[in-house]
This record gives C-alpha cells, sequence and structure tokens, in this order.
C-alpha cells in the first residue's frame, strides 16, 4: 500500500513542480533526456556485441517487462508478480506455433504469423489472469499472482507435448528478412530499442489519456470512482491487459534473443527479480523500470568479477541483490529515482507515511 | 455447518455425495469393472493416504502462515524460507545427536527465535504497510535463500527416520481379495501415519488454545480488530512476537517433518511458500479451519493428480484454486 501511496504524493508534487509545458511529457523537455535518447541511438558506434546485446538490450527487454508491472502497480495500484510469466508464455507461444528445433512440438509457422498469435495468446493469458486476480485487492493481489506464476512454472517443468519438459525449446528461429539476419547484434539492437521507446512512450501516454486517469483514480480510491460511475474492475482488467501486451512484446524479444526458451527462465525467482527491478529503479515513473533493469544486469554481470576481485565468494551476487533491494524498501519507496530526486531537491528526507486504508490493502 | 445447508441446498448435497463416494472408494472392495477402467485399488489407495498426510505437512506450515496474516495482514513471504531453515537445522541436530525428537524441539525455538528477531527488528517498525512489509519479506527471503545455499550446499539432504518409526505396518483397509478368499490389506509407512496423527494433534491443539484459552481469545479479538484490542489495554505488540514466533517454529517444526518424509535442497523453500498460498486462498486467509481444509484438498488433489493425470497435476491444483476464487473470492471458510 504505502509505495503505491506515496507514489501519488509525489506524482502530484512532480507534476506541479514542472508546469504546464511539461505535463505532457515530463522528461522530453529534459536535456539529459535527449543526450540520453542520442546516445542509445549511436551505441553501435561506441559499444561493442557483447554490450550491445548482454547489457543494453537485455536491460531493454527486462526493463521492458518491469514497466509492465510499473504500469500496473504505480497507476493501478495492483503489485503483479506474474508480468515475467505473461512474457514467458508468449515466448513459449513464439516457440511453439513458429520454428524451432523441437520439431515434433513447432507447428512452423513463418515468424509474422506466429508472432502476432503468441502476442493475442499471451494478452489473453494475462487478462484471465487479471480477471482472476481482480477479485481480490490489494495485498492479495501479489499472492494469486505468484500463485499462477509458480503454477505455471512447475507446469511447463511437468509438461512435455507442449512446453518441453524440463528442457523447453530450443533453436528457435530467428526473422530474415529484406536481406537482413534481425537477430545479428546491430539490427537486434535497434529492434529492441524500438520497441522499449515504443512501450515507454505508450505507458507514459496513457497514463495522461483518460483511461490512465481513470485507473490512477480507481487507484485512490476505488469506492469512489464507482460512485461516479466508472466500472472499477473493467478499468483494472483492462490495465492488466495493456500490461499483458507489452509484457508480451518483451516477451518475444526475449527468445528471439536467447533462442531458447525453458521453464528456468520462467522460475519463481526469475518473476520475484522483475519486481525488485521495477522496485528498486521506482515504480512512479515509466523511466524507472529502465534505471533498475541496468543497475541490474550491470550487477548480475560484473559482481562476479567484483565481488573475486575484492576476495570474497564470486557466487554471492543473490545476496547483494536482496541486501540491495532490502535497503531500497527500507530507506526509498520510490527507488533510485527517488533518492535522485530527493538528492536534487536537497531537502530532509520525507518520512514515509503510513498507507492509508482505504478501499484497498 | 446445519446453517450451511439450510443456505445452500444443493452445494451441501454435491459435498455430501463427494464425500460418500470417497469413503465407498476407500471401503469397498472395488468391483473388478471399476479396476480396468481406472486402475488398482492399491495404487488408488496409496494416493490417497499420500495425499492426506501430504495434506497435513501443508497444513502444518500453512497455518504459522495463516496465523500471522490473520493478525498482523502480514504476507510473510519468506515463510518457505523459514520452512527450509527449520528442516537444515533438523538435519543437523539429528545428524549429531542421533535424536529425531531433539530434532523437532530446537527447531522450533531456533526458527521461533528467528521469528521473534524479524517481528522486533523488521516488521514493527513498517507496522500497517502491508505492501512494504510484503516487498521486505520478499527481499528477506531472497537474502535466506542464499545464505542458506552458501552454508549447506545445493545437495539433497534427508533426515534420518528414528528405527522405531521404519518400516510398513498393515492397514485394515481391503485392498484386493486374492483367488483363494484371502484378503490383502493395504501397507502403508509408520512414520507417515505417526506425522500425520502430530499434525492431526497439533492442529486441535492450535484451535483449542485459541478457542479456549485466554490468550487465544486476545488473538481472535486482534484478528477482528487489533486497534480497539490496543486501546483497551492488551500489550499488543507482545501479542504480535509470540504469534510470529509461534507460525514461525510451526514453520520449523514443519520443515523437520519434510525433511523426513521428502528431502531438503534448495528450492524446497519455494515449492512450500506456494503451497502455503494456494492452502489460504483456497481455505481462506486467517482461518485455521480453513487451512486444515484447504491442506486436504490441495494434498488429496496433488497425489491424486500426479497418479491419474502426471503431466497435468500442477494444473489441478490451480483450477481449484481458480474455482474457489470464482465462487468464493474469500476462501472457503474465511468469515469476511
Amino acid at each position: 500500500m504505502s509505495v503505491t501511496h506515496d507514489a501519488r504524493v509525489q506524482l502530484r508534487a512532480a507534476t506541479t513542480a514542472q508546469g504546464q509545458a511539461a505535463r505532457i511529457w515530463p522528461e522530453i523537455n529534459h536535456p539529459a533526456a535527449w543526450i540520453v535518447a542520442v546516445i542509445l541511438v549511436i551505441m553501435p558506434l561506441i559499444a561493442n556485441g557483447f554490450f550491445l546485446i548482454e547489457i543494453f538490450a537485455t536491460t531493454m527487454i527486462l526493463g521492458t517487462i518491469a514497466l509492465s508491472l510499473m504500469f500496473l502497480a504505480g497507476y493501478g495500484g495492483m503489485v503483479s508478480l506474474m508480468q515475467l510469466t505473461i512474457a514467458g508464455f508468449c515466448a513459449y507461444m513464439v516457440a511453439v506455433f513458429g520454428v524451432s528445433a523441437n520439431t515434433n512440438i513447432s507447428l512452423g509457422w513463418p515468424w509474422w504469423l506466429a508472432v502476432p498469435m503468441a502476442l493475442a495468446l499471451a494478452t489473453l493469458f494475462g487478462t484471465l489472469g487479471g480477471t482472476l486476480a481482480v477479485r481480490t485487492e490489494g495485498i492479495y493481489t501479489i499472492m494469486i499472482t505468484l500463485a499462477i506464476g509458480a503454477a505455471f512454472y512447475y507446469f511447463t517443468n511437468q509438461n512435455w507435448a507442449i512446453f518441453g519438459g524440463h528442457t523447453g525449446i530450443n533453436t528457435v528461429a530467428t526473422p530474415h528478412f529484406w536481406g537482413v539476419n534481425w537477430r545479428s547484434d546491430i539490427p537486434f539492437y535497434y529492434i529492441v530499442l524500438g520497441t522499449a521507446a515504443l512501450c515507454y512512450f505508450a505507458v507514459a501516454y496513457i497514463s495522461r489519456a483518460p483511461f490512465g486517469l481513470a485507473l490512477q483514480g480507481v487507484r485512490d480510491n476505488p469506492r469512489r470512482m464507482a460512485a461516479l460511475g466508472f466500472n472499477v474492475n473493467a478499468h483494472r482488467i483492462a490495465a492488466y491487459a495493456v500490461a499483458s501486451f507489452i509484457a508480451g512484446l518483451a516477451g518475444v524479444l526475449q527468445v528471439w534473443n536467447y533462442r531458447q526458451i525453458s521453464p528456468g527462465s520462467v522460475s519463481v525467482g526469475a518473476c520475484i527479480d522483475i519486481l525488485i527491478i521495477a522496485v528498486v529503479g521506482g515504480i512512479t515513473r515509466p523511466i524507472g523500470p529502465y534505471i533498475g533493469a541496468l543497475i541490474f544486469v550491470l550487477l548480475r554481470t560484473f559482481a562476479l568479477d567484483f565481488l573475486v576481485k575484492i576476495g570474497l565468494d564470486g557466487n554471492r551476487f543473490r545476496l547483494i541483490i536482496g541486501l540491495g533491494f532490502l535497503a531500497i524498501v527500507f530507506w526509498s519507496s520510490d527507488g533510485v529515482i527517488g533518492l535522485w530526486q530527493r538528492w536534487r531537491q536537497g531537502k530532509r528526507p520525507t518520512t514515509t507515511r503510513p498507507g492509508g486504508g482505504h478501499g484497498h490493502g | 455447518m446445519t446453517r450451511f445447508v439450510e443456505r445452500h441446498p444443493v452445494w451441501a448435497l454435491i459435498v455430501i455425495v463427494a464425500i460418500a463416494i470417497l469413503l465407498w472408494l476407500i471401503f469397498a472392495v472395488w468391483p473388478p469393472g471399476l479396476e480396468e477402467a481406472i486402475g488398482r485399488k492399491r495404487v488408488f489407495l496409496n494416493a490417497v493416504f499420500n495425499g492426506i498426510t501430504l495434506g497435513g505437512l501443508y497444513f502444518l506450515v500453512a497455518s504459522g502462515f495463516t496465523l500471522i496474516f490473520g493478525l498482523m495482514r502480514n504476507v510473510n513471504l519468506a515463510h518457505g524460507s523459514l520452512y527450509l531453515f527449520g528442516g537444515y537445522i533438523g538435519y543437523a541436530i539429528s545428524a549429531s545427536t542421533g535424536s529425531w525428537i531433539l530434532s523437532f524441539i530446537i527447531a522450533f525455538i531456533l526458527t521461533a527465535l528467528v521469528g521473534v528477531l524479524l517481528q522486533v527488528i523488521v516488521f514493527r517498525r513498517m507496522e500497517g504497510q502491508d505492501l512494504r512489509q510484503t516487498m521486505v519479506t520478499i527481499g528477506l527471503s531472497i537474502v535466506f535463500a542464499d545464505l542458506m545455499l552458501w552454508a549447506c550446499g545445493g545437495d539433497f539432504y534427508q533426515i534420518q527416520t528414528p528405527s522405531w518409526l521404519i518400516g510398513p505396518i498393515d492397514l485394515p483397509l481391503i485392498t484386493a481379495v486374492k483367488s483363494s478368499g484371502e484378503p490383502v490389506y493395504l501397507r502403508y509407512p509408520l512414520v507417515r501415519l505417526v506425522i500425520f496423527l502430530a499434525s492431526v494433534v497439533i492442529g486441535v491443539a492450535m484451535w483449542l488454545a485459541l478457542n479456549r484459552t485466554r490468550i487465544g481469545m486476545i488473538i481472535r479479538a486482534g484478528v477482528d480488530d487489533r486497534d480497539i484490542l490496543a486501546a483497551t489495554g492488551v500489550r499488543i505488540q507482545l501479542v504480535f512476537v509470540l504469534v510470529f514466533a509461534l507460525g514461525a517454529g510451526l514453520a520449523g517444526i514443519a520443515g523437520v517433518v519434510g525433511g523426513t518424509f521428502q528431502s531438503l535442497s534448495p528450492g524446497e523453500d519455494i515449492r512450500f511458500l506456494l503451497a502455503s498460498l494456494v492452502v489460504v486462498i483456497v481455505g481462506g486467509m486467517g482461518s485455521i479451519p480453513g487451512a486444515a481444509l484447504g491442506a486436504l484438498i490441495i494434498g488429496l488433489a496433488e497425489q491424486l493428480g500426479s497418479v491419474y493425470i502426471p503431466t497435468y497435476a500442477i494444473v489441478v491444483t490451480f483450477l481449484i484454486m481458480v474455482l474457489v476464487l470464482a465462487v468464493r473470492p474469500q476462501g472457503l471458510l474465511a468469515r469476511r
């Protein structure tokens, strides 16, 4: 409760501070945003293949999945732990409908048919899950979505007919057309960058569109919104549908990135990683998940070397992640963005308010 | 019970018929046609007994979870870690001293201590902030999981069953009749029956403690409205610490039980966290009888499912959860 509660407070402060023009695209007028955008576009000139794919493309894929969680949690007040499951489901569907080495499973459709099908099914899956989750509120949402995610993980492990058991589906074909191999480093980087940018601006737009505003109203006071004639549950389910579509897009990119999908990619730990990414980055603004994802990916890639260098056991990467997450939850309910904002304002850290009890929680 | 029958006669009828069919399947000698259709009776009876005893284990884990949630509104997602911690402690004790009973006592005390520390150091500082507490428990479960992986490695551990509990016994349930007319009885491991009985005893004791003692009255009042309870002068923080200790300790005991008739390894924490989540969602949050009913249903569904529809067993469990959420979102036995 408190995270979303604080989100509301900070969001209001941010909008009043930046004035009328910034209300539409708060980040777009900032020079730093332009610099970051230019750097991202010319990245293939400065970074080699490893950084391009392992760091930046992975960051943007994970960030997009976390963005779908941020959309639900920040604007809808629903913390869903099944966003990675939806992405994983979409990835599985791409592998099942498309071409892969597991010929007894894959149907061998061309990618332009398999991907829309997978996206549609993933959106349906996420919407159904959301329909279940909105039957209860607040804290129960976490439990139900976690149960869905865990059930999907065990199901993929057990099922050989569709999901290929615990070995998963390997050597998934990636698109080749117009004479370009779209999985080679530079084209793939631009696909990921384009998708991430699209999702980012879509979320930023929706948050200011009538639907997004109504959703934030539902988050703040569902009872009042119901009294005003809004269908509270329909808004929530629609939010799940949007978030599922975004997560599905990221899932397609993920399966193209690794060219395989197995239960390990949809494990409960991975579901929780997405929550960590979103919370560490900050769930009040769409940029948060990407910052969180960058921190996460950098830690995951370099923590081992770093730990070994300072004489510790390199396998304790998850301990660092867990402790860092705990620290963020303890001291900043708005993630890294919140810390940065506070540092910039130079004020004393605002004490976290106890969560209000209206409606959900 | 009678109110339920009066209010939902159709549902009551369905439940009664289902229980009657189950009892008939357990006690009757199966006619040959049935054996051909769904397999040997011994397989079925074994699945039912495994399901019931697994339900006992699930109840031990989930009752602590539901108790903590009921009173403190704290969804303790580190509950699975407490289970695994208790299991490792139990293994260490039983391996070094050879005493199975002692491992229960030490595991209970140590996990209860961890619970007390968590409540005093962490959760007291963020009372009333449900989501933040839940996030903290997620962080804690990651840290605990990694610390335990560090300390115990990725191996499988199994706690040694004491010698007086090893071996099967004959149950007075006929699985088949030999051609000579001599009945064949079901043989079942004694240790699982003892553990199941122990969990029933613990469940009944908890129910009695909650409903017949003064401290139980205080806890029930706290579940209903902790602010008013605090206003009447009860030292609510002390009650919180006690309940957290009890809930954590139960998870620790369950860890020893699970380590005895299954095994302990990294990943079991998540499995039992999922089990307790589903059990309390089905049974109703914060309700001890609900946890018992939910554990029984989920245990049976899991075992029968894994025998009769192996690749879709988890889906059965999940479908039960979906069905309950669709019909009664607050859980089967919740009062709300």
